[in-house]
């Protein structure tokens, strides 16, 4: 039997341990002193797909964009337990929009074998949560998004889906098929460095020439501003003994109609 | 004697006969109690051995071999003291066939190397402990506060997860010009490396800026790397990450070949220990002090406007002690300072205490809590009440944080913990 194939697409986006700056146009972030990292639905995406290579043998294959600091991404892939890691170069240089990286992915991915493609939920630079949906659609395959867990079967997998109100459904998907992935059964595994280190010295790493360039805003959305979310409100500090502070307390209170004097 | 922690009682129970059976194996013995019990055959080895085997076939695991379980290392131990734990307990259990990697005793080590001191058998839990967590954790398994200190680290080059381009935001409070090498790279005679916890930690910053304040006035032609500083990571490679600090090491090597020094100085004994003993096993060679060594023969400079009118007990760093021998030159600096009377704590210099920082206890307080009585700060804390002292001093980056917090958790709170710089500091340029 010919071993199931699961399509890993990652997207790099800003770690935001660093202060993020507005370019001088105001229609960016300034990309230049930021660091990038996976985002990280997308290492919850392989955590699920490397659990069930262990579970039933896969061969696991990650894809992503050459997008600033993607090597670090890819090789850490590859030291956690994937087999494949696929760079597609010449795409353009700024950010990526999920119309086009889905239109980009969908043609890269119609000359593949793929009996699952898993990919993050969303990401946080953009919380457009399309990626899979669109994916999907092009590719003209089943997707289901939100998932927490992947079962595969044959011809099939059963994904888990938690519901908002506390319920929990599972849903029987023919492959191929594409999943947005919330969270995976556990925490992403460890990548040790020395194993990070020893794949980049094996340099493992497939550069394969992107289907196609893109081609700016595709998807009939534009974007009019970028900018820091805009104070609304203040703190008001209360001074004085802790009687002063209690009744100044409840006034507050009583006026937002939350206690009855 | 013992001022804190506790350990189990023994439970004595008297019986004429008795039917032992073996946690471990199972096995059961008869036991009568009679005075010539011990001559009745017993199967003493009758455990698997692969264990043992496993961790001393590690590289740098060998010694845990060389042990004839005399047990010198156990009271000794910092964390026996308060909890159940001890090198030879540990080797006795590999003996008798638990898998250590995946036991929490791998991780509550904390390398300070007294029970190195008083072995025998030069049995080395300071290569031990490293090699087997390294094992664990090429396997995937460690305590999960450590795995995030371990991935904040590989991602931006310091323990604590902080904006890599901020790890000089500290010099902007000391009050006098420090240079930094990326945009003064003219040769300098000090490279001062910050360290992670001086670098970011509020109160680490602030013995920063002590420190530079005393440099300036000292005449020291010192420089710091700024930004393009990365910590060294002695700490992570205790804990079992050497890949990570080979990684880091690989960076800082090439940093440092950018600029001309003569010597690098730094706070932090981790730092100052992997400078010393590590880099020059991977043919790296600097000339390395500590930053008490660098300022000893200096302090005879300063002019002292003020003092420090109060009793100081010292903690010595296990890294700048024990496992590099300096216990004078902080001891020499606290001497300079006017006023101070320095009172030493029962346990000290080779016999120190250990404040449980080191090997990665510095991220596991949480991990460990459910295994000991009390943090080794606290009890630490409460030796350094006991002498009377009204101030402890420190001169390890990790230390600030910890007895600050242990004096508060002790009811302590009367006992100042300041590090060395910062009195001398108070002393030089009183407020």
């Amino acid at each position: 039997m010919i071993a199931m194939r699961i399509v890993v697409p990652v997207k790099q986006v800003p770690d935001l341990v660093e202060e993020l700056e507005l370019n001088s146009e105001g229609s960016d972030i300034d990309r230049e002193f930021v660091k990038f990292v996976a985002n990280e639905w997308d290492e919850q995406a392989l955590e699920e797909a490397l659990l069930i290579k262990e579970a039933v043998g896969a061969q696991v294959s990650v894809v992503a964009f050459d997008e600033p600091d993607v090597d670090q991404t890819l090789y850490t892939a590859l030291a956690r337990g994937a087999d494949e890691a696929v760079k597609l170069t010449g795409a353009g240089d700024g950010w990526l929009s999920t119309a086009e990286r889905s239109r980009l992915l969908a043609q890269w991915l119609s000359g593949q074998s793929y009996d699952m493609v898993i990919t993050g939920v969303q990401a946080s630079d953009d919380l457009d949560g399309q990626l899979a949906g669109t994916l999907g659609g092009l590719l003209g395959v089943p997707h289901a998004s939100v998932v927490v867990g992947v079962e595969p079967g044959s011809g099939s997998v059963t994904v888990t889906q938690e519901l908002a109100g506390g319920t929990v459904v599972r849903t029987e998907i023919a492959t191929p098929c594409v999943l947005g992935m919330q969270t995976a059964r556990q925490a992403p595994r460890y990548a040790p460095i020395s194993r990070i280190r020893q794949a980049m010295s094996a340099g493992g790493l497939e550069s394969v020439e992107a289907p196609g360039e893109a081609t700016g805003p595709t998807d009939g959305i534009e974007l009019l501003r970028l900018y820091p979310p805009e104070k609304a409100g203040r703190a008001e500090m209360i001074s004085g003994d802790a009687p002063a502070v209690a009744e100044r307390i409840v006034e507050i209170l009583a006026s937002k109609g939350l206690v009855k004097l | 004697m013992p001022v804190g922690g506790r350990k189990q009682p023994p439970v004595a129970t008297e019986l004429e006969q008795a039917t032992v059976t073996s946690s471990l194996s199972g096995r059961e013995w008869e036991l009568p109690g009679m005075w010539n019990r011990m001559f009745e055959s017993r199967v003493l080895s009758g455990y698997t051995t692969s264990e043992l085997a496993r961790i001393s076939s590690l590289p740098g695991g060998e010694s845990i071999e060389w042990c004839y379980g005399c047990g010198k290392c156990v009271p000794v131990c910092p964390v026996d003291l308060v909890g159940e734990y001890g090198p030879r307990k540990l080797h006795r259990k590999a003996q008798t066939g638990v898998n250590l990697l995946g036991d929490a005793d791998l991780w509550m080590c904390t390398t300070c190397g007294n029970c190195l001191r008083v072995c025998p058998k030069e049995v080395d839990m300071i290569q031990i402990m490293p090699a087997a967590r390294e094992a664990a954790v090429t396997d995937g398994i460690m305590p999960p506060e450590l795995q995030d200190v371990f991935e904040k680290t590989f991602r931006q080059g310091n323990c604590l997860g902080e904006n890599p381009r901020r790890r000089h935001a500290w010099t902007k409070g000391a009050g006098v010009p420090v240079r930094v090498l990326a945009s003064d790279p003219r040769p300098v005679d000090v490279l001062f490396y910050v360290e992670d916890y001086w670098s970011y930690h509020p109160r680490g910053q602030q013995a920063a800026q002590a420190f530079a304040r005393i440099a300036d006035a000292l005449g020291v032609d010192w420089a710091i790397l700024g930004a393009e500083e990365k910590t060294l990571g002695d700490s992570q490679r205790t804990a079992g990450e050497k890949g990570l600090f080979e990684a880091l090491m690989e960076d800082v090597v090439a940093t440092l070949g950018k600029y001309s020094f003569n010597r690098i100085v730094t706070p932090d004994p981790h730092g100052f220990n992997a400078l010393r003993k590590v880099y020059p096993t991977y043919g790296h060679n600097f000339d390395v002090l500590h930053y008490t060594q660098l300022l000893a023969p200096l302090i005879d400079r300063a002019e002292w406007a003020g003092s420090v009118e109060a009793k100081v007990t010292f903690h010595d760093p296990c890294y700048l002690g024990r496992h590099n021998g300096e216990y004078d030159a902080p001891r020499r600096l606290l001497a300079a300072i006017p006023g101070v009377e320095l009172v030493e704590m029962s346990r000290c210099r080779e016999n120190g205490y250990c404040c449980g920082g080191g090997g990665g206890g510095m991220w596991l307080d949480g991990f460990n809590s459910d295994r000991v009585t009390e943090r080794l700060s606290e009890r630490r804390v409460k030796e350094a009440a006991e002498t009377g002292a009204d101030i402890l001093a420190v001169c390890c980056p990790y230390e600030v944080s910890r007895f600050e917090d242990a004096a508060k958790s002790t009811g302590n709170e009367h006992l100042k913990v300041l590090d060395i710089v910062e009195l001398v500091d108070a002393a030089m340029f009183p407020r």
